[in-house]
């Protein structure tokens, strides 16, 4: 008797995976024609940029400015700092709570809608809501930002939790440790590393965010880009934009060395 | 002494009764135990995969809760306790594991430490505050399983299979256990190694005058170093006695056929 004939086929077709990808290109096609990108537009761009540029050298070095400057950095970095601290202390407990391994249904539930909520807005939007909330300046800032590290942090720290070694974690609880005991001794040693990971590249955010979130009355050296970009003093938009650049630069310098240490 | 001022015959350390656990309803994996463990020493327990040694030692301190009978430790019954309850009778339980199940980040010295967290409230575990004695006694035992006190403020990640298994009964028997479990504690190291595990087990047990319960595969070890084997096979106990008195027709039936020899 002969075997009836094996359909074999070693990567059968994938044919949603095949539309998504065919969805997509049709898509793509779509928008770059209806954006009316042409090269006529490119080449004033162009133009535009060479102009901007040239009105923005030599940066404005005018004392008080750079007083007025360094003052909204400050602001800015206090911003950072703050909510970092803030948020990170916060996303600690929520994101464990979040972790579907670690805490039960009636408590994970509500943590990760509001994780959801948190991560559902931009920091913009956010500050905007504080601006209204709490006035102008550094506190809506730093609060926009807490809210926007909550929604980051958490999410990813929960899903690292998930992926810890249960193994590390029974052994803990067959000992005979309290719930809180099995969480500080079995499962944050494995996770620790990782948000620090986490807290760092969230500093660096925070305080990229943190120049930003002025433009919309959040405090912070943002206030006076966007004044300054507005009123065409493009010499002290320059100015801004490099000690923007160096604070940031120390700072991941720091930061860099801290987590050395750390770890 | 005459008979009739002989205290009653004491009430086993360990025993289950009728023990049933089913993961899906009608298909039991323990099958009705009953057992008594009355005396120090080891017991071994063997069997294929599958046959349940590893759910019956995971019920004793109820990493899996069983479906049917009890189980009572030195007398008490231990099969619904909850809570901080049966957080008590955890800690008077030690449990070594297959791969060890060291926190592998923490030192070796807060490894067999926290033998002792069934014992501390929450806050002196935050602060790390262990009690002095817990400390001294943590080191005295990191030498009794054979391991260098150099190595208590390595990283448990650090260690081989054989030395992590080391610091794993030193946690163990940092409980000051009224039993010790032992779930497959060979089972990931060469042969060479098993060996001296298996006689540091022996060793702990005879010592400390407390009953270890191991699960394992290696009928050769089982033979060599239990004072007692129980054979299991789908479920049920098929052979209960000393290692002498295991037959090659014993392990044919707990093994199923001869080609495993």
């Amino acid at each position: 008797m002969s075997r009836p004939a094996l359909h074999r086929q070693a990567f059968p077709p994938n044919r949603g995976k095949q539309a998504i990808l065919s969805a997509l290109i049709v898509y793509l096609v779509y928008a770059v024609l209806a954006l009316d990108v042409s090269m006529a537009r490119i080449v004033t761009g162009i133009g535009n940029a060479a102009h901007f540029f040239d009105r923005m050298f030599p940066p404005n070095t005018d004392p008080s400015k750079l007083a007025l400057i360094w003052d909204g950095m400050k602001q800015s970095l206090q911003i950072a700092i703050l909510s970092t601290v803030v948020g990170l202390s916060l996303s600690l407990p929520i994101g464990l709570i979040s972790a579907r391994n670690i805490a039960p249904a009636w408590l994970g539930g509500p943590a990760r809608v509001l994780v959801m909520i948190c991560r559902s807005f931009h920091p913009l939007i956010v500050a905007i809501l504080f601006v209204k909330a709490v006035g102008f300046g550094v506190l809506a800032g730093a609060l926009a930002l807490v809210v926007a590290t909550v929604g980051f942090v958490a999410k990813l720290f929960a899903e690292i939790v998930e992926e810890i070694s249960p193994k590390q974690v029974e052994a803990v609880r067959a000992t005979g440790a309290s719930t809180l005991s099995v969480l500080l001794i079995g499962v944050l040693p494995q996770v620790l590393p990782r948000f620090a990971g986490l807290s760092a590249y969230q500093l660096d955010s925070n305080l990229r965010n943190s120049t930003i979130v002025g433009i919309v009355g959040g405090g912070g050296i943002g206030a006076m880009l966007f004044t300054a970009s507005q009123r065409f003093d493009y010499d002290v938009v320059l100015t801004i934009i490099l000690i923007i650049i160096a604070t940031i630069m120390t700072l991941e310098f720091v930061t860099a060395r801290i987590r050395k240490i750390l770890l | 002494m005459t008979p009739d001022t002989m205290a009653p015959p004491p009430a086993a350390i360990l025993r289950f009764d009728r023990l049933v656990k089913a993961y899906e309803p009608g298909k039991p994996v323990l099958d009705g135990i009953t057992l008594d463990i009355t005396r120090p020493g080891i017991v071994a327990i063997i069997g294929p995969s599958g046959t349940g040694k590893s759910t019956l030692i995971r019920c004793v301190n109820r990493l899996t809760d069983p479906t049917g009978g009890r189980i009572l430790l030195e007398g008490e019954d231990i099969t619904t306790v909850r809570g901080s309850n049966l957080r008590r009778v955890r800690r008077r339980i030690g449990m070594v594991f297959q791969e060890y199940n060291l926190v592998e980040r923490l030192s070796v010295i807060e490894n067999v430490l926290s033998g002792r967290l069934g014992y501390m409230p929450f806050f002196k575990v935050l602060l790390r505050r262990y009690s002095d004695e817990d400390i001294a006694r943590a080191f005295e035992l990191l030498e009794a399983v054979g391991l260098d006190p150099a190595f208590a403020n390595r990283r448990a990640s650090q260690l081989s299979g054989g030395q992590r298994q080391r610091v794993g009964i030193a946690r163990a028997i940092m409980q000051n256990p009224s039993l010790v479990l032992a779930d497959e504690p060979t089972s990931s190291l060469d042969p060479r190694t098993s060996v001296e595990i298996m006689e540091l087990m022996v060793e702990i047990g005879r010592k400390r005058d407390i009953p270890i319960l191991i699960n394992m595969h290696d009928v050769g070890l089982a033979r060599r170093y239990a004072d007692r084997i129980i054979g299991m096979d789908r479920g049920k106990v098929v052979f209960d006695g000393p290692p002498e008195d295991i037959t090659a027709d014993h392990l044919n039936r707990i093994y199923g056929g001869e080609g495993w020899q």
